[in-house]
């Protein structure tokens, strides 16, 4: 370990360090534009000089490694010096348009120019002007800004897989730029925007309407996807302006999908702001009083057995423990969180969990998916893989559909027969697994929701013990889930209880007149035209589906209005923090029900989410500690059954519309006119629609 | 010759494919990138120029993103961008050049040939374009056409060269003021005298 001094201070680092990360361990903030921790180091743009004794030049302390012996001074006169210089060459072309800059406030080039920069600029000759590009609806180009430091590049070759843009050109006329004919799509291309140093790549559908400073910051949970990723709510008055990620190494490390990030729109759009009963045919407005009446009508007198509930795919563990407790006392069994039918059982915890977590993933080296796409049902999980791919030794293998996942991978098919095969031992891929030290399986809602779904389950299951996938100090069996909700609904043992029906059940029974009172918490993904002549209660943040079906729809908050909690994948518990309120007469969902219980003459026994959240501990444990990843027991999962011959597919086809907040999107809108489902990047031929 | 609309697609001729594949092989396994530059070059010899259609045929054939090939391209100037005559002129106005006349080689060339920088004549035969040094300073001015280098020129030699050219015949390169290679002119300046030191009178 080489022993270096940095400022004076003597410090010993490991070998292979640069300068610029020895010196931030001792806290010496090196300024840089082109170097970002999680990138290839590119060394291009030397803002990062520092002087190093017996050198005869500056150097750049981001490429430089740290050597025995080194006396560095990274702020002293000549340092300075040198990195006035180099601002004042990057300011030579820029066009310091600060003032109606997106960037303005947060932009690294307007920080440093304080520190480094000159009060009056010497350059009296022409400035250089670069076309702005293309990047389609997520991204607003300036290129004349772009100091080509090449993040932008470095993302989407290593990070995102999708290398479309590079630098065309040379010295005076590069230009950065994407290929010719290619779509600037990657499912985390809006990470392209944090990563741009400067106000050459900024957020389109929030383009003008902001100032850095002027946003309130709310840290809180993505709920669009099963990850959980870590997230900055940026909102005024009360409105969500943008959504940005926050750092979260466990999940999405500092990444965050497009839909994620850019539905946000959704939130003002289609919003259910008060109740609405059903007269005549049509939803009328009315108070809570009467929506609750009009409830409170149909279900009195009512049998247990004549009433049920589904929850939908971002609706809160809160919400759905709530509901549970009503359901019970009204004397019903009849409920389900897999709208989707997944079987998926609730109790068996290892059987429905990302069991090696998502930084694990990083350790495994072979992987077979099953019924899966993971780059479109959580991009920021895709990155991983390919992290790990990248790193290689690594084998993957899909049964699923054959499309790009930015990592090489074989495409076995996608039957079922072929899972049947490697399980007993009849696929070469059987031997991949057996042989690796971290073996993984992911397995996706694709293959779950069908009749078979069990059996594909069980199959995975029995393959996962006999090939090593679970092991001692391992578990590589992963569930990737696409519903914020779902690992919640299990944990939380929102199915049927004893005699009652589920998803399927509840349909059937409503067809047939046997369920006559059904609760929507928020689920608008099911068969609305099956549901016969039941008296549908929609509770939900979006008018989507299950609202148009509704007879009495009560307007409850999304994701960015309350504190709830989400299980994601992995099972990790997570609570969203509240940044702006519920627009109109909508309230925080438990709180709906926890009134209508008083409606119906069978109060709840909880006032206040804190007793809830009781509630929700004493029925699972594991609700008691937040943000961590407890390993669960394994005890095999699913049932063997027979296979049917569909086949297996993603549970998602339209990466950006998938929920009543991406569905009511305009910008997710725009991404699928113009972007297809996602996936579509990275086809080498020209597509006839992009110039 | 091509132009931009008529490249629709490209392959390598059997003979060219036989070349590149050589070339590959002159890189270890899996660092097949490496041979971007002399396939492009390939494919420059084989069509003139290098569109889009070449950059997809040899990035698949490197298995790399058509991107780096394109900034490749992009970055050095001797990959044509667009098509070129049957002679592409390029007369070097760097300092040495400059400095020994060739405003003068450039005038001629224009006229000569009718057309203005960047342009290419209305047969098809010329394009002129002007670059920066070629590394024949020694020989300033000069000018390259195609493969060879025409060095020492004046506005009179310049319109010779060309017009040999136009007449299809195929002038001699190398200096043109009669000089052997960057012999010092009207022969050499050193060595004149072999007798050594002490032999000396
Ligand atoms: S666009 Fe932004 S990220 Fe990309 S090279 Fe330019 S300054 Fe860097
Ligand atoms: S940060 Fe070191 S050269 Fe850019
Ligand atoms: S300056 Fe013309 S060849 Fe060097």
């Amino acid at each position: 370990m080489p022993k270096l001094t940095i400022d004076g201070t003597e410090i010993e680092v490991e070998a292979g360090v640069t300068i610029l990360q020895a010196a931030e361990t001792i806290g010496i903030e090196i300024p840089r534009f082109c170097y970002h921790e999680r990138l290839a180091v590119a060394g291009n743009c030397r803002m990062c000089l520092v002087e190093v004794e017996k050198m005869p030049k500056p150097v750049a302390s981001c490429a430089m490694p740290v050597g025995e012996g080194m006396v560095v001074h990274t702020n002293n006169a000549n340092v300075r010096k040198a990195r006035q210089g180099v601002m004042e060459f990057l300011l030579i072309n820029h066009p310091l348009d600060c003032p109606i800059c997106d960037q303005g406030g947060e932009c690294d080039l307007q920080d440093q120019a304080v520190a480094y920069g000159g009060d009056r600029s010497r350059y009296q000759e022409e400035k250089r002007a670069v076309e702005d590009k293309s990047y389609g609806p997520l991204i607003q180009t300036w290129m004349t800004r772009c100091i080509q430091c090449t993040r932008c590049i470095r993302f989407i070759s290593e990070i995102a897989g999708t290398p479309v843009l590079g630098g065309l050109g040379r010295s005076e006329h590069l230009e950065v730029g994407r290929y010719v004919g290619a779509a600037v799509s990657s499912e985390l291309s809006g990470n392209l925007i944090d990563l741009c140093p400067v106000g050459a790549l900024t957020n389109k559908p929030a383009s003008y309407t902001y100032r850095a400073w002027e946003l309130k910051k709310t840290e809180s949970v993505d709920a669009m996807d099963a990850l959980g990723s870590a997230i900055r709510l940026d909102t005024r008055g009360n409105e969500v302006i943008r959504i940005l990620p926050r750092v979260n190494d466990d999940i999405n490390e500092e990444w965050l999908s497009d839909r994620s990030r850019f539905a946000c729109d959704g939130l003002k759009r289609q919003r259910l702001d008060r109740c609405y009963v059903r007269k005549d045919g049509t939803l009328a407005a009315t108070s809570w009083s009467d929506a609750f009446a009009a409830i409170t009508a149909k279900v009195n007198g009512l049998a247990g057995s004549k009433i049920a509930a589904i929850a939908g795919d971002q609706t809160d563990v809160e919400t759905m423990q709530a509901f549970k407790d009503l359901l019970a006392a009204l004397g019903s069994g009849n409920m389900d969180c897999r709208q989707d039918g997944a079987k998926l059982a609730a109790g068996n915890r290892a059987a429905y969990l990302f069991n090696s977590t998502i930084a694990g993933i990083e350790q495994a080296d072979a992987l077979l998916i099953i019924g899966s796409n993971p780059r479109i049902e959580a991009p920021v999980l895709n990155a991983r893989i390919r992290k790990r791919w990248l790193k290689g030794g690594f084998k993957a293998a899909i049964i699923g559909p054959k499309t790009d996942l930015t990592f090489q991978h074989d495409w076995l098919g996608d039957s079922a027969q072929v899972l049947a095969a490697i399980a007993a031992g009849n696929h070469p891929f059987a031997d991949v697994l057996k042989n690796a030290a971290k073996p993984a399986i992911i397995i996706g809602q694709g293959a779950l929701t069908g009749e078979d779904g069990a059996a594909i389950l069980a199959l995975a299951a029995k393959l996962a013990q006999d090939t090593g996938v679970i092991a001692d100090g391992w578990n590589g069996f992963n569930v990737l889930h696409t519903a914020a909700a779902r690992v919640g609904g299990l944990d939380v043992g929102f199915v049927p209880q004893a005699g009652g029906k589920d998803t399927a059940g509840i349909i059937a029974g409503a067809q047939s007149g046997e369920i006559s009172v059904v609760f929507l918490a928020g689920a608008d993904e099911i068969d609305m035209k099956s549901l016969g002549n039941a008296f549908v209660v929609y509770l939900g943040s979006h008018g989507d589906a299950g609202a148009h079906r509704a007879d009495v729809v009560l307007p409850t908050a999304a994701y960015t209005e309350k504190s709830a909690t989400f299980v994601n994948t992995e099972g990790r518990v997570q609570r969203t923090r509240l940044a702006i309120f519920p627009p109109g007469e909508a309230k925080e969902d438990w709180k709906v029900v926890r009134a209508l219980s008083d409606a119906l003459g069978k109060p709840l026994a909880f006032d206040t989410v804190k007793q809830l959240r009781q509630r929700m501990v004493a029925s699972n444990a594991v609700f008691a500690t937040e943000g961590v990843v407890a390993a669960a027991t394994w005890a095999g999962a699913g049932a063997e059954g027979a296979l049917s011959d569909k086949p297996l597919a993603s549970a998602i086809d339209n990466f950006y519309m998938v929920d009543p907040i991406s569905r009511a999107s305009k910008t997710m809108a725009e991404c699928t006119a113009e972007f297809g489902g996602g996936c579509g990047c990275n086809s080498k031929k020209k597509t006839g629609t992009h110039g | 010759m091509s132009t931009e609309q008529d490249m629709t697609s490209f392959a390598f001729t059997a003979e060219n494919l036989e070349q590149a594949k050589k070339i590959i092989a002159k890189y270890p396994a899996g660092r097949q990138q490496s041979a971007v530059m002399p396939l492009l070059d390939l494919a420059q010899r084989q069509v003139g120029w290098t569109g889009i259609p070449v950059i997809e045929y040899i990035a698949e054939m490197l298995e790399m993103a058509p991107i780096r090939v394109q900034e490749v391209v992009t970055f050095y100037t001797m990959y044509n961008q667009k098509p070129v005559g049957q002679f592409h002129v390029q007369v070097c106005t760097n300092i040495c050049c400059l400095l020994r006349g060739s405003d003068g080689v450039g005038e001629t060339a224009r006229e000569v040939l009718g057309v203005n920088w960047g342009d290419t004549t209305e047969d098809g035969k010329f394009t002129l374009v002007e670059v920066e040094c070629l590394g024949a300073c020694v020989n300033a001015p000069m000018m390259q056409i195609n493969d060879d280098y025409y060095e020492d020129l004046t506005p009179e030699s310049t319109k010779a060269v060309l017009e040999a050219l136009k007449r299809g015949e195929t002038p001699n390169p190398g200096p043109q003021g009669g000089r052997q290679f960057s012999a010092p002119e009207g022969g050499p300046t050193t060595l004149g005298d072999l007798t050594f030191g002490s032999e000396k009178a």
